[in-house]
């Protein structure tokens, strides 16, 4: 009844009958297209777009493609292969997945295909989507965080008077499973058991059926423990070769316990000063820039209008800009003040506190005295900066690496655990 | 409720609409009761509802305001009359006031784009908003006026149309007067006659028309359908409401047309909800066709035939113009854009093979039988015969409605438009391309991209209707950041990467636009749009990055600015503005002591 045709999958010439799925087809000859919607029993859904392939030229996706006389098409090219990975990794960027604290974790197609195509981070940056768990179904748990929206629920948990059991609702990135109670409460404990076999990550769970299965091996952390940070150029450029390196350093909205952190480097003091000459700064107590200087430190993101100016002037006076700790690179502690609003901080400050005078009424405005800024923003928000160290603080050694390095054009490896602090 | 309407899937939203307007809202009571007279599950329906933004879970108010949020209204002045909006009701955009008789909301484009600012109260248009008269709608609705007693009515703006003898839409036609071509001929002979002429679709995709009804008409069945698109959802584009208000007959005719070639027994006008205002006429004309035998049993034609039609209204989802997306949005779901595993030509509404053309596309099907295949031939391009309805706006003196022979070179076109400094015009919306324009300094003349001799025309800039002119001193970066909320806001959440996808790349122009970018970053829009592309379902996600990807190519100068490399103070944070609460506060503070 159906006609015997013949295709060609990357080259490999492929006899089969007309009509069938690409996918299924593809498979039965060796050829893996990863998919994570399609399942076999039930008509495509076409939603996850992983087994996306080329045909005659054009992207489509396996799932609903029909094999005809004479199609040619490509599987596993580099551009497609990375698609593949590209949209897992998107996945992952898109929802919360803490595999090691998950019920599927070792059962679950993403995780599984994750492994498959080598994916250690995400190129993508993190989503930060709100998404919920609802416990209030009978049997069931809807894990939205883990959910991939791949709609196999959707299209085939019914009840047996043919209502749809988990709808999609809103739209978009906004976009979310949603289960109906009265409807789920109609389900069988085996139906229910098929929804959550259905389900190709961890977002559907059968309450009380959960870790019965030992967790698998996974290996993490093993790739990006040696970071190379990568120099710009190939070390600072002395005029004349006996002058020493000119650095400046600054705390700005800070607690200057970077700068402690800074002197913890101990004997190697001795060294630095060898090369080194500090400029304006706190440890040497010179108040205004009278060089340029080769590097500036900040420590401290910037709070009121003098952090500003001072920012500005290191950048106007410095080749290379560095942000030292968390303060300077995303506002750290001070920055906590940002959700509240500033009228609420300056009213707590000065007029409602316990040590603020009874009856205190005036908030100091001067215009001698620096302005309070409506945010506390990190320093790159306000100029570019050429190198983070990061840490609260970061350790004496790290810090030291960094300005040698940067010194004498370097590249060195940060080891894990130096800049870890968990 | 349900006395006037079948519950049949495919009165839905009708039904839905019902209740918002009544009950300016959707409760749960309500998504009950609908829930069982549809006989589905309660969460099925909520999914539906919470699809379409028109329709709310709660009050929008007695007087819904839904003000246009397109690039063309930013840059008319929109945010002096939100400002004006917010003031005069005493509440702020996305919420109502206390005694629920304002809901204040944004929404895209609805089609007003050569008087904005524009908004729709209860969907009534309000056009050329000035904050004076923002106050002035205001009190007089205060005062008990109704909307649709103090609302404008859409200016047709029609600037110009070649010599009668070339002007295929807006031209004087008698009504039902194409139709006696339906006596003499019989439904191949009408697609044959529409194939010659090379009409091919005007809601962007160019595919020929004829084939597509031939398609329906070769596919067995025993029921096909024929639907207009009337949804005009692309940003810039108001082509099709000014065909509404002036021509509603061709389009009609059209379908009527198109019906009997394909052999379709039913039709609909998919009608976006900020066009509900032109429904009314819409209705009213339909009876007349009835009246006069046109639609209902036994239309006259060679072999006489059964046709009718109703119109349909969507909801407020721009995905919804996606004919697979339309089509599902008809049978009372989720407008989400279908597989692709069949076109519609094939299984379309309700399974059925079913033709989606663009109004433009069957409003000109009177036309070619009124002149005749031949002399239809003679205007426009070889590729593109005939005209085309092209809308205009942003900075220019003449923004409207253009109707212009394919082929028109785009300098003379750009100056009939009136274009002050165009550095930028955006051809079919933002899912279509931008061009860089400059003036050659030898000639005088606009330069595309750098080239002269550029035209409007299939073989070369095919525009799809929308025609965007932005000036010197717009910023191309807001520009392309506008495209983008208006993709993240509509996709439909089908695929991960237009809906996720979409979502970072807004997040990295934000970035640009602040300064913040680096030259990886460049590297990664690149690298993602691509995947956006080649992997997305359906046209939005596919073409959502286009713009993008020329403006980083066609204006290098735009984005070596915006890059942090290349400044060393970052131009997004100005400390005035850092400092003004500050100031305020204290001087408020000090001032209540005194
Ligand atoms: C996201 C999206 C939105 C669309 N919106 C419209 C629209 O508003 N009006 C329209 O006629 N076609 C629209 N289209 C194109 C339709 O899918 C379809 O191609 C068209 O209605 C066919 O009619 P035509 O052949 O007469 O052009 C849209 C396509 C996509 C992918
Ligand atoms: S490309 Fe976007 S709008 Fe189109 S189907 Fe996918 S998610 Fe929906």
């Amino acid at each position: 009844m159906t006609k015997i045709i013949n295709i060609t999958i990357d080259g490999k010439p492929i006899e089969t009958f007309e009509g069938r799925n690409l996918v299924d087809v593809a498979k039965e000859n060796g050829i893996f297209i990863p998919t994570l919607c399609y399942f076999r029993d039930i008509p495509p859904l076409a939603t996850c777009r992983i087994c996306t392939v080329k045909l005659n030229g054009r992207h489509t996706t396996g799932c609903t493609l029909r094999v005809a006389d004479g199609m040619q098409i490509e599987v596993n090219t580099p551009e497609l292969l990375d698609n593949r990975k590209a949209i897992i990794e998107m996945l992952y960027s898109e929802g919360n997945h803490f595999c090691p604290s998950c019920e599927k974790s070792g059962k679950c197609d993403m995780q599984n295909l994750g492994y498959d195509m080598g994916i250690t981070a995400s190129r993508y940056p993190h989503a930060f989507s709100h998404k919920t768990i609802d416990f209030n179904p009978k049997r069931m748990i809807m894990e939205s965080n883990r959910c991939i929206l791949c709609k196999r629920c959707v299209e085939e948990v019914k009840t047996r008077d043919g209502k749809d059991v988990f709808s999609f609702v809103k739209r978009g990135v906004k976009t979310l499973v949603k289960i109906d109670y009265e409807e789920e409460a109609k389900l069988s404990e085996s139906e229910a058991m098929r929804a959550m076999n259905l389900c190709p990550v961890g977002a559907i769970l059968v309450k009380g059926m959960i870790h019965e299965e030992p967790f698998g091996d996974r290996k993490y952390d093993l790739v990006g423990k040696e970071v190379k940070p990568k120099l710009s150029g190939g070390g600072l450029v002395k005029k004349d070769p006996n002058e020493k390196f000119i650095v400046a350093t600054t705390s700005l909205a800070g607690c200057f316990g970077c700068h402690m952190s800074m002197l913890d480097i101990d004997t190697e003091l001795i060294d630095l000063l060898e090369i080194v000459e500090f400029n304006k700064s706190p440890l040497t107590d010179i108040k205004k820039f009278s060089k340029r200087c080769h590097i500036g430190i900040v420590e401290g993101g910037c709070a009121n209008s003098e952090n500003v100016e001072v920012l500005k002037e290191f950048r106007k006076r410095c080749d290379i800009l560095v942000s030292l700790g968390e303060c300077a690179i995303m506002g750290g502690i001070p920055a906590m003040r940002n959700f509240v609003s500033l009228r609420e901080c300056l009213e707590e400050a000065y007029l409602h506190s316990r040590t603020s005078e009874l009856g205190a009424h005036v908030i100091p405005g001067h215009e001698d005295i620096p302005k309070i800024l409506n945010n506390v923003y990190p320093c790159t928000e306000i100029v570019k900066i050429d190198y983070y160290i990061p840490g609260c603080p970061p350790s004496a050694q790290h810090i030291w690496k960094v300005v040698r390095s940067l010194l004498l054009g370097e590249e060195f490896s940060i080891a894990h655990d130096e800049f870890k602090y968990d | 409720m349900f006395k006037t309407h079948k519950p049949d899937r495919k009165h839905l939203m009708e039904v839905l609409w019902d209740i918002q307007k009544n009950k300016r809202c959707i409760e749960s009571e309500e998504i009950v009761k609908v829930a069982q007279a549809f006989d589905m599950s309660r969460i099925e329906l909520e999914g539906i509802i919470s699809f379409y933004h028109f329709y709310h879970f709660d009050d929008a108010g007695k007087y819904t305001v839904y003000l246009d949020t397109s690039i063309i209204a930013e840059h008319g002045g929109r945010q002096e009359i939100r400002q004006a909006f917010e003031e005069a009701t005493g509440t702020t955009f996305g919420s109502v006031t206390p005694d629920l008789t304002f809901g204040l909301f944004d929404t895209p484009c609805i089609g007003l784009s050569d008087q904005e600012p524009a908004c729709l109260i209860n969907f009534r248009p309000f056009t050329s908003l000035t904050p004076q008269k923002v106050f002035n709608i205001v009190t007089q609705l205060k005062a008990g006026k109704r909307p649709s007693e103090i609302c404008d009515v859409p200016k047709t703006n029609i600037r110009y149309t070649p010599p009668a003898d070339r002007t295929v839409f807006f031209k004087p036609y008698e009504k039902f007067s194409a139709l006696a071509a339906l006596r003499d001929r019989t439904p191949d002979e009408i697609i044959d006659t529409v194939e010659q002429s090379k009409l091919a679709g005007y809601g962007g995709a160019f595919f020929p028309t004829g084939k597509k009804w031939r398609f329906c008409r070769q596919t067995p069945a025993e029921k096909r359908y024929v639907i207009a698109n009337a949804d005009e959802g692309e940003p810039g584009t108001f082509k099709d409401r000014v065909l509404l208000q002036t021509h509603p007959e061709l389009l009609i005719e059209g379908l009527i047309f198109a019906a009997y070639a394909v052999g379709a027994s039913e039709g609909a006008i998919y009608l976006r909800a900020e066009y509900m205002y032109l429904k009314e006429e819409l209705d009213r004309l339909l009876v007349e066709y009835r009246r006069k035998g046109f639609l209902g049993k036994n239309i006259p034609a060679k072999t006489p035939f059964e046709f009718d039609l109703y119109v349909h209204l969507g909801a407020g989802a721009y995905v919804c113009g996606e004919e697979t997306a339309l089509i599902h949005s008809m049978e009372g779901r989720r407008g989400e854009p279908g597989t692709k595993e069949y076109f519609p030509v094939q299984k379309g509404f309700l399974g059925q093979p079913t033709v989606v053309n663009n109004v433009e596309t069957l409003s000109a099907v009177p036309r070619v039988f009124e002149a005749g295949v031949e002399n239809w031939l003679k205007v426009g391009t070889a590729k593109t015969p005939g005209t085309k309805i092209i809308s205009v706006s942003g900075d220019c003196t003449n923004p409207g409605i253009y109707e212009i022979e394919w082929g028109t070179d785009f300098n003379d076109f750009l100056r009939m438009t009136g274009a002050r400094d165009p550095k930028m015009v955006q051809l079919s919306g933002p899912s279509g391309v931008c061009v860089a324009v400059a003036v050659d300094p030898k000639t005088g003349l606009y330069l595309v991209d750098g080239q002269d001799r550029r035209a409007l025309s299939g073989e070369d800039l095919a525009c799809g209707g929308s025609f965007m002119i932005f000036d010197e001193t717009r910023n191309i970066l807001k520009v392309l950041k506008s495209y983008s909320d208006f993709f993240v806001a509509e996709s439909c959440g089908l695929c991960v990467p237009c809906r996720t996808g979409n979502f970072l790349l807004n997040k990295k122009l934000q970035k640009l636009i602040n300064g913040h970018g680096e030259k990886k970053d460049l590297h990664e829009i690149t690298e993602w749009s691509e995947i956006i592309k080649t992997t997305s379902r359906c046209g939005l996600g596919q073409f959502s990055n286009n713009s993008l990807l020329l403006a980083i190519d066609k204006f290098p100068d735009v984005i070596d600015r915006a890059l942090a490399d290349n400044t060393d103070f970052n131009p997004a944070f100005n400390i005035e503005t850092a400092t003004a609460e500050y100031d305020r506060i204290v001087e408020e503070i000090n001032a209540n002591y005194d």
